[in-house]
């Protein structure tokens, strides 16, 4: 689905990374591991526009769309939940989803049945429907952030981080819903992520980056290799 | 802190259809009845900045675009229209009075367009909504926003002034242009027709108000404040806010435009005295003592503020602006919302009293505490 072909990206003059090349699957879930630092966000960033790749070339489905800016990835299929569990605080929780359905490319009705399907996934948010979406606490939010990337209607689900600092059992409600979206919906998922025992339960993939570059990839099961254990070891 | 948002407007929307009613009523009937001819043509100043106030409130209160050159968009409409009056005042095939005294006998190409009011009039609305617009494509697009925004249509402004200034031979330099004694017809002298400008400008503020309020009731109005929150999140979602942010931009700007095209009849005088870095401040400073965190606050800090001035002004001249400066050190130290916000705390505290369902902030924190893990 996701080709990534010898990119190099980075800030300024700074480059992070270098040369990197990855595929993502038809309904895969890859994730992208690695210590602090080694360009996992700066991937996932330039996967989804927000960097521009200085070098190499980046396809979704066959479609080069390296040039595209990230409103134009979205629409092309691409969905993020950047780091942070970035909500529009200001807004209602029905509002932060709302704004994604009623110019939805696909149709309101369409939009519609993508919240529907997104508020099933993560039931609480119903009952937070009228609330300031400023006043949810991490976990509310991180489910927010995720359900209104999915109301765009993804082929693809970015995901940076999801777990960070939120209470264990609220991570476990986000993996069974990240779960079901890849194994039920068939929705392929790229997950940046340091919490290696939530990416061993969720990922049929991984890839590690070191200093910008991939330095080890594979099957899942192979995670248990002590050499790339070594890898992700701080 | 808690910031305007379209998810304000949860209440019965009877109350602002009431409110807004009542307030209209006051406008038309109260106002004309009991104000003298001074102070009614006084009041429609006023009116004018509330305009402008309303604008500013959506580009900033409502788009987090803080504008410190709106002066310039003013100025825009209000010498457009002051153009037409000055070219209908000198008649046909001649030029106005302060070209002929710079020595100017032809009338430049820039004022031609100027002779007919079919151009004249859209353009108090068109010109400043398309260097709005054009402006606006060109910095947001390269995502300059926050103070660099700010300090570049403060540029913007004194730029304009200086050209204005610069160009006394087809501008009227630092005088602008003056000595307006008809309009459309109508002599401005004639309390008569200074009643039917102050109703025409309170109608305008009307229509402005209810254009802002419905834009930010509109799908449209929650995309800008999704941008104002995050603008990055909203590329995420499929959606170019560049396009989001110059359309409330130009709005803006076209307002203004179309409140300094009136107050040129009201007042009498355009000059860059009105529109330079200081006016446009001020024109902030309205927005932030009245509250932007709703329309109406912008509307009641023009009124406020413009009465104070007025008043105070006459007693202490050279105190007026220091108290200004007081006030909004003030303001944004100690109430950020303004009187707006004020009124919003007194609600909202008033709903605790009566033991509202609503969540107060000690059981919310407490609830966040409860479910956030310490980082």
């Amino acid at each position: 689905m996701l080709r990534v072909e010898g990119v190099e990206s980075g800030y300024g003059r700074t480059t992070v990374l270098f040369g990197v090349s990855m595929e993502v699957p038809d309904d895969a879930l890859v994730c992208v591991m690695g210590r602090n630092g080694v360009g996992k966000t700066t991937l996932i960033k330039t996967m989804m526009g927000v960097i521009k790749a200085s070098r190499g070339r980046i396809t979704l489905d066959g479609r080069d769309i390296t040039d595209m800016r990230s409103y134009q990835r979205v629409r092309a299929g691409l969905a993020y939940v950047p780091q942070g569990r970035a909500s529009f605080p200001s807004l209602s929780v029905r509002e932060n989803l709302q704004v994604v359905i009623e110019t939805s490319p696909h149709g309101v009705a369409a939009g519609q049945a993508a919240l529907d399907e997104a508020l099933d996934l993560f039931p609480k948010l119903r009952k937070l429907l009228g609330r300031q979406a400023g006043f949810l606490s991490g976990g509310e939010a991180q489910q927010l952030a995720i359900a209104r990337a999915l109301v765009t209607r993804p082929r693809l689900l970015l995901l940076d981080e999801p777990t960070e600092g939120i209470q264990p059992s609220v991570i476990i409600e986000i993996e069974n819903a990240i779960a079901h979206l890849n194994a039920t919906n068939g929705l392929a998922i790229v997950l940046v992520e340091q919490y290696m025992e939530f990416a061993l339960r969720l990922a049929q993939r991984y890839v590690v980056l070191d200093a910008g570059r991939v330095v080890a990839e594979g099957a899942t099961e192979g995670l248990a290799n002590e050499s790339v254990r070594k890898l992700l070891a701080v | 802190m808690k910031m305007p948002g379209a998810s304000g407007g949860a209440r019965n929307p009877w109350y602002g259809r009431i409110g807004f009613a009542l307030v209209a009523l006051g406008f038309l009937v109260l106002a004309p009845a009991t104000l003298s001819d001074f102070g009614l043509n006084l009041f429609t100043k006023y009116l004018c900045y509330a305009i402008i106030a309303v604008g500013i409130g959506l580009a900033w209160g409502q788009g987090g675009m803080l504008s410190l050159g709106q002066g310039v968009f003013f100025g825009l409409g209000g010498y457009a229209m002051g153009m037409y009056l000055k070219l209908q005042a000198a008649g046909p095939g001649k030029v106005p009075d302060f070209m002929s005294w710079s020595g100017v006998e032809k009338l430049p190409l820039l004022w031609k367009p100027f002779q007919y009011a079919w151009i004249a009039l859209p353009a108090v609305v068109v010109v400043p909504m398309a260097v709005a617009a054009g402006l606006g494509a060109m910095v947001f697009r390269r995502r300059v926003r926050g103070a660099y925004f700010a300090i570049l249509t403060q540029a913007l402004a004194a730029a304009f002034v200086i050209l204005l200034i610069g160009e006394q031979g087809y501008t009227g330099g630092t005088n602008g242009l003056t000595n307006f004694s008809q309009a459309f017809g109508l002599d401005l002298a004639d309390p008569t027709n200074q009643r039917m400008f102050y109703f025409i400008t309170a109608g305008v503020l009307g229509a402005m108000f209810l254009l802002a309020r419905q834009l930010m009731a509109s799908r449209y109005g929650r995309l800008l404040v999704a941008v104002r929150d995050g603008e990055e999140r909203v590329r995420f979602l499929g959606y170019n806010p560049t396009v989001i942010k110059v359309i409330a931009f130009s709005i803006s700007a076209g307002m203004a435009g179309l409140a300094g095209a009136l107050f040129v009849p009201v007042v009498g005088i355009i000059s860059p005295a009105l529109l330079g870095i200081v006016p446009s401040i001020e024109m902030v400073i309205l927005v932030a003592l009245g509250g932007r965190s709703s329309l109406v606050g912008p509307v009641i800090g023009a009124l406020a503020v413009n009465y104070a001035k007025t008043s105070l002004s006459n007693r202490f001249p050279s105190g007026w602006l220091y108290l200004e400066g007081l006030l909004f050190v003030v303001v944004i130290g100690f109430a950020p919302m303004g009187l707006a916000g004020l009124v919003g705390y007194g609600r909202s505290a008033l709903d605790r009293l009566r033991g509202s369902p609503g969540a107060s902030p000690a059981d919310e924190a407490k609830r966040l505490e409860d479910e956030v893990v310490p980082a």
